[in-house]
């Protein structure tokens, strides 16, 4: 009885559907593409997953805390133009643009937790407004700045070694090449996980995502915790923001549309609900390894490219079913425990 | 509430200390020259001509940028109003191109990316005894559409003097990395490619995700070692592919479609072989001044074919000469 129990709680994780999904497609991959069965494959796969997932952490503990974030993917875009131009056009220490950026990202976040908050419009359509601002000002002022729509090149500027480090560097082990920000992606991802079962802050996320107004009533400081939700997604999104600037020099004022969905992928595909209070860190983690895993594992494979966006969209799907139907299993099962 | 935005302020604050603290200037940034302009031209509308420009362009893209900037100038040189307007969208840039009809332009130079979605609005230009020129696309069909001129350059011709050239240097298998899903004339491209040498493969990258398109390139260099040229359909992506070429430790060279700053930058240190420069400025420049030419003078120019603008190679030959231009950004 108490190991069926057991088993039983396993399966209620969020994260368990994709944990099986995750192994299921990785198998899949190791038989059917020869050149994944590399270490150097392993690491290219987390690398990506590392570029997406370090986002996703953030998407999905806002997701859990009940809220969506449209504007994560061009906030990415936004933050490397911000440290970039800055930086370039008055010509000063690239750490000053950093945290420049930094309490611009910010900024945005409370103002998106904020305008939510205050006006009770859907997060969805306040962060949909902030997308579109961030897209067009990105554009806008790199044109205005630099008479181009590419930033500048500012790997001259003082302070780019010491942030290439801290952002972008990478060491080989024999034949792989390992990237910080698949240290920085764990280390976020632990922390998230700390903080959603450890802390006090942890159980306000859960609480004002499930059920917001028994939250309010219970005393939970529903306002501090979303804006800071928030917050954290923007945090994130600069630091992803700081690397692509640090590894790419030059950045596309264009460029970030569209990964806001992936994001939101990686969440859902890793077991946080779409309506909020339920999810976790690994999860979301085992989500943004799934689409790393699958959108190289199809050019492992050597396959036919226009398919591209088929397979994956299939991938996940199946992810998804898969998570479905574990769940499924486990809230029947627990059903019939209490009988 | 109030916590927060103390803190926020805090950081504020702390992020201004900061900034004032390290005051030491640094090297690497922009020049500081004066601004001076491109220099003399006329009076705008000083020939009395008002010329709509209607592009396909996607909002963020380096080479519509140049396109503009080779059409002001002309406008700048002639005394034209010039009248902008841009929308990826086929039916959006009919209706812009009949409202500039609507408007009584004196004449209209547009891109025919879309020759079938546009045509109703080029009669009607016609039809109003406006003069149409057309560029950067729409080759086969622009006589048909009934524009005067054509100036731009051929996806096909120029994907296949890429693959004449990297076949004389022994290409067997070149990858042609396509960064926008159905595009035709980056299909075209790589098909020209193709033509010239058999063993060519495609693959589809996300064009707005450069972590995305350098570990796509990457894991596609791991995964077939007998790869020898990389071929970029832009230079954003060439200078991600130089990224996975070194990760992944292979040898392929890389050749691109498409001109800025770091690619120029790059094939002069010879990590990129080539680069095939469709000139997007002298499009610009010379579909204003044709129709210029045609109004005040009834000119034709091309003798009644498209005058091409490309393929123009850029390589370690001649890059001596065309890197100022690059840093202008007007090549």
């Amino acid at each position: 009885m108490s190991s069926r129990a057991l088993s039983t709680r396993f399966l209620a994780r969020p994260e368990v559907g994709a944990l099986v999904a995750a192994v299921v497609i990785f198998l899949f991959f190791l038989i059917v593409a020869p050149a994944f069965r590399t270490p150097q494959s392993l690491f290219t796969v987390l690398y990506q997953a590392s570029t997406i997932g370090i986002v996703a952490v953030g998407v999905g503990l806002l997701m859990i805390g009940g809220e969506f974030d449209l504007s994560a993917g061009v906030m990415v875009t936004t933050a490397g133009l911000v440290a970039s131009q800055f930086c370039w056009w008055f010509g000063v220490n690239l750490w000053i643009g950093a945290l420049l950026s930094l309490a611009f990202c910010l900024g945005v976040g409370f103002l998106n937790g904020w305008l939510v908050m205050r006006t009770g419009i859907p997060s969805f359509l306040i962060t949909l407004g902030t997308f579109f601002v961030l897209q067009g000002a990105n554009l806008g002022v790199t044109k205005l700045v630099t008479g181009s729509v590419t930033s500048p090149d500012i790997s001259q500027i003082a302070g780019w070694d010491s942030l290439g480090a801290v952002f972008s560097s990478s060491f080989r082990a024999g034949d792989s090449t390992i990237w910080i920000t698949v240290f920085w992606w764990v280390l976020f991802v632990a922390l998230a996980a700390w903080i959603l079962t450890r802390t006090r802050t942890g159980n306000w996320v859960y609480a004002v995502g499930g059920a917001p107004d028994s939250a309010r009533a219970v005393g939970v400081p529903v306002v501090r915790t979303k804006i800071g939700l928030f917050m954290a997604v923007s945090f994130l999104a600069w630091f992803a923001g700081m690397h692509t600037l640090f590894r790419f020099n030059t950045l596309q004022a264009g460029n970030g549309v569209g990964n806001e969905f992936l994001y939101i992928i990686a969440a859902v595909v890793g077991g946080t609900l779409l309506t909020g209070g339920f999810g976790n860190a690994a999860g979301v983690a085992i989500g943004a390894f799934i689409f790393g895993m699958t959108s190289l594992g199809i050019v492992y494979a050597g396959w036919d490219p226009n398919w591209f966006k088929a397979f994956l969209g299939v991938m996940l799907l199946l992810a998804v079913l898969v998570n479905l139907y574990v769940k499924r299993v486990a809230t029947s099962r627990r059903s019939s425990d209490d009988l | 509430m109030n916590a927060t935005r103390t803190r926020g302020v805090r950081l504020l604050a702390l992020a201004t200390v900061v900034a004032l603290g390290v005051t030491a200037c640094s090297g690497g940034g922009r020049e500081k020259t004066d601004e001076s302009d491109s220099g003399g031209g006329n009076a705008p509308g000083a020939s009395g001509y008002t010329i709509a420009f209607v592009t396909h362009e996607t909002p963020g893209d380096a080479f519509w940028d140049k396109v503009k900037a080779g059409a002001e100038q002309a406008a700048k040189d002639e005394g034209v109003i010039l009248k902008y307007s841009n929308d990826p969208d086929a039916g959006k840039q009919a209706q812009l191109i009949q409202s500039a009809v609507d408007s009584k332009v004196s004449g209209i130079a547009t891109t025919l990316v879309t020759p079938d979605a546009l045509a109703g609005s080029v009669k009607a230009a016609t039809a109003a005894k406006i003069p149409v020129v057309g560029l950067n696309a729409g080759i086969e069909q622009y006589k048909q559409l009934g524009a005067l001129m054509y100036f731009g350059s051929d996806d096909t011709v120029a994907g296949e003097s890429a693959g004449e050239r990297i076949a004389a240097a022994g290409a067997k298998h070149p990858l042609c990395v396509i960064h926008q899903q159905g595009s035709v004339s980056l299909e075209a491209r790589c098909a020209g490619v193709k033509g010239k040498v058999p063993g060519t493969e495609n693959i589809q990258v996300n064009g707005a995700d450069d972590a995305a398109v350098t570990s796509t390139i990457q894991a596609k260099l791991a995964q077939d070692k007998t790869i020898d040229y990389v071929i970029t359909l832009n230079s954003q992506v060439a200078l991600d592919t130089i990224k996975a070429q070194e990760q992944a430790s292979s040898t392929a060279k890389v050749a691109t479609f498409d001109l800025d700053a770091q690619v120029a930058q790059q094939v002069q240190d010879g990590k990129i072989e080539f680069s095939i420069d469709q000139q997007p400025y002298a499009q610009g420049y010379l579909a204003v001044s044709s129709l210029y030419l045609y109004l005040k003078n009834g000119n034709d120019i091309g003798g009644g074919r498209a005058v091409l603008t490309g393929p123009s190679f850029v390589d370690k030959a001649n890059i001596a000469t065309i890197l100022p231009f690059v840093k202008n950004n007007t090549r």
